[in-house]
């Protein structure tokens, strides 16, 4: 069945297309200029630039659905790009096509304080709505690090350090404007709806999140908002070895201490931070650790974590109490990807993703340890462990022939050892252009049999974002 | 730190101007008198919010007793002061200007009204931000010292106090300069003086519940009579292409066609 989407031949952008674009969104808005495709060609990851023959820029969803109505008439593949900031080469245009650049769209709109939601169009970034919001005392609290387009972290599902607390975008995003392949919008919880719960129809809203844009084009997101913590606190915590780290936070959570936010840092990584940031933390695995809620709840939550982390052999606390001090220690977390890549010089790097559940985390991570010295690569680790997913920063060493080969090697038995104990191979990252195979692995043929035949009703003439996601089938 | 014997009242004014959102893209507005400000998102001056900030951590440190929130305009005003009531400030105080007085208001203005309630109040300090990000006037801390015959202390990055004194860090062109100053004294905040907290939700709702006062520029003896009289807005002049040179010889013949060398 796979087989009939993926020997589409698609056609090329000609001038009379690009011609027909600038005609519909105004010549200002497409751009074929090579710089243009180039920046648009690839993310964050060491996928390679496959750069759009074009780049537009839509101002408004009626302007996405005719955009999407020539390519599916021509056969010409669309992939949506937000910030760039992707992990797996979501945005490279491997089958060329029209990159559909969705900043303009940049609009917060329907800000509804007293019912915790929020609708905000593509080109609307993390960080500028919780700006927006900020005095109103209410946040969105998915962080995955970078400063990505919010629209984004819905089509690729994103999580990030506050997730043990508050879940990922599956859990938060209430409803979705999408153009399908055929031009249609729709509104996945019906138009203007956002109720905490529903059970009308079929979940559309989380068919989408976590398409990778494979599904269809989301233009608009309605998301759960949360209030801000009355105290916060984080804390460092550092360990003898991996495994008193991973320990005590596996039994942290299984006390049910609600904690806000649990990120591991083994001591390649801490010592990386501590290059690249200017700090000054004990070389050793360490726990970063940040606690919310009112004042006593949490002098409660930190006697208790002290408690079981002094059991296994860790140090006391060092605290980070002011607004300050919090955001750079955070940053410094969240800085982790370029101090591993300052490592070594003119490297790329690549991430892992693995996900296991947290029984199976200490073992994860020791033998990933153990495959990263047997390979002789460089790959610090760090890890949103309160949800057993951690993150190996895999640095190619330019020198080295042989470094990408060993790479991919640790990467794989990574993968291959989290889909072993139960876990899945991308916990948030996404599959984009390099776990295809593992998707097989980890659903299964008839899993991902279901998924081509969604993808082929959805998208017959596989132009949306043609080559991500799912594998072939044998 | 702290004070001897009998606890003495340390009041902190803190001036609060609401502003357009930094994050707006702001228009000139067709008649080019001014620039759009209907239906656009206003919020409490940035540098403001670090000087209600600060006055909230010296009240935390027991220095200040009350931190007294004082913005001046038209009704609106009143939200930023709720912001600055649910960070922590204890009551506010609303200057009335209507809107068409408050378009001509100046940093001279505000200085004479903060001037007078310093002394009504019997502040130990006021504290403002170093400029509001609308106008960049960054004039009205330096002209309330003036009107107090109060020491200033001007684009504060560090505030301590020793006694009777405050030992401020100040970000100047050629770095930092920490001055001592004797209270009471008039201080204005820089960027890096802190990070202003969040409000909570808790915090707002406490907010609604705190005072705001109403008075009037009158009620002060202060004249708000327009000193300034603006004759026009326009937007920059739209960035033109550039051009590339093939080589310098292209390069100085251009700057001569283009007047810049003979």
């Amino acid at each position: 069945m796979s087989g009939n989407l993926s020997a589409i031949q698609h056609s090329q952008v000609t001038a009379e297309i690009v011609n027909q674009l600038a005609f519909i969104l105004g010549s200002e808005h497409v751009s074929t200029s090579p710089s243009a495709r180039e920046h648009h060609g690839h993310d964050e990851s060491f996928h390679k630039c496959a750069p759009p023959a074009v780049v537009v820029w839509p101002t408004r969803v009626e302007l996405v659905s005719e955009v999407i109505k020539v390519c599916n008439e021509h056969v010409i593949p669309v992939i949506p790009f937000g910030t760039g900031t992707g992990f797996e080469g979501g945005v490279t245009a491997v089958k060329g096509g029209v990159c559909m650049d969705l900043t303009k769209m940049d609009q917060i709109l329907d800000v509804r304080a007293e019912d915790f939601t929020v609708t905000v169009q593509p080109g609307v970034q993390r960080s500028t709505l919780n700006n927006y919001l900020h005095d109103t005392g209410l946040w969105f609290p998915v962080d995955p690090g970078a400063d990505a387009s919010l629209c984004g972290m819905a089509a690729t599902s994103a999580s990030g350090t506050n997730a043990v607390r508050y879940g990922t975008m599956r859990e938060n995003v209430a409803n979705l404007q999408v153009v399908l392949a055929d031009g249609r919008i729709i509104h996945t919880s019906g138009k203007g709806r956002s109720t905490k719960k529903t059970s009308a129809g079929y979940n559309l809203t989380n068919l989408f999140v976590g398409s990778e844009g494979t599904l269809g084009v989301i233009t608009q997101a309605t998301l759960r908002l949360y209030g801000r913590p009355e105290t916060t606190a984080s804390a460092v915590c550092s360990f003898p070895d991996v495994q008193s780290a991973v320990d005590t936070t596996v039994q942290t959570l299984q006390c049910g201490i609600p904690m806000a936010r649990i990120e591991f840092l083994d001591e390649a990584m801490i010592d990386a931070c501590n290059k690249y940031s200017h700090l000054s933390y004990t070389v050793t695995p360490t726990l970063f650790l940040e606690f919310q809620g009112g004042e006593k709840a949490v002098n409660e939550n930190v006697q208790a974590v002290l408690e079981i982390a002094q059991m296994n052999g860790g140090s006391d606390f060092q605290w980070a109490k002011k607004l300050e001090e919090r955001n750079h220690l955070w940053k410094a977390r969240h800085d982790c990807w370029y101090a591993s890549k300052s490592l070594i010089p003119g490297s790329s790097a690549y991430s892992t993703d693995a996900c296991v559940p947290i029984t199976s985390l200490p073992e994860c991570i020791i033998a990933a340890k153990e495959d990263i010295e047997t390979a002789g690569v460089k790959g610090p680790i760090v890890g949103h462990v309160g949800d057993g997913n951690f993150h190996i920063f895999l640095i190619t060493d330019p020198d080295d022939p042989n470094s990408e080969k060993n790479i991919r090697w640790v990467a794989e038995r990574v993968a291959k050892r989290a889909l072993s104990v139960g876990g899945t191979c991308t916990g948030e990252h996404g599959v984009g252009l390099g776990k295809q195979k593992l998707l097989l692995e980890e659903i299964g043929e008839e899993g991902v049999r279901l998924q081509w035949q969604l993808k082929r009703m959805l998208d017959p003439n596989y132009i949306m974002n043609p080559g991500k996601v799912l594998p072939q089938l044998p | 730190m702290g004070v001897l014997g009998p606890k003495m009242a340390f009041r902190v004014l803190v001036g609060c101007k609401r502003v357009i959102d930094y994050a707006v893209k702001v228009r000139v507005k067709p008649d080019k008198t001014g620039v759009v400000t209907d239906g656009v998102k206003h919020s409490l001056n940035p540098f403001d919010e670090i000087a209600i900030e600060e006055a909230v951590r010296l009240k935390e440190k027991k220095i200040a007793t009350e931190i007294v929130a004082v913005s001046c305009g038209p009704p609106k005003c009143q939200e930023v002061l709720r912001t600055a009531l649910a960070m922590g400030a204890d009551r506010g105080i609303h200057i009335e200007v209507p809107d068409e007085e408050y378009a001509s208001l100046q940093p001279i203005h505000v200085s004479k009204i903060l001037a007078k309630l310093a002394a009504q109040e019997e502040a130990s300090m006021i504290i403002v931000g170093k400029q509001a990000i609308d106008d960049d006037c960054n004039q009205t801390a330096q002209m309330t010292a003036a009107f107090l015959d109060w020491p200033q202390a001007t684009f504060a990055s560090k505030i301590e106090k020793t006694n009777g004194d405050l030992l401020v860090t100040r970000e100047v062109d050629g770095g930092l300069e920490t001055i001592k100053v004797k209270l009471p004294a008039v201080l204005s905040t820089d960027l890096r003086l802190n990070e202003p907290r969040y409000a909570t939700l808790p915090n707002i709702m406490k907010a609604k519940k705190k005072k705001i006062d109403k008075k009037k520029p009158a009620d002060l003896g202060v004249d708000i009579t327009q000193h300034v009289e603006v004759l026009k807005v326009e937007e920059p002049p739209v960035r033109q292409a550039g051009v590339i040179i093939e080589n310098a010889e292209q390069l100085v013949s251009k700057l001569r066609e283009a007047g810049h060398i003979q």
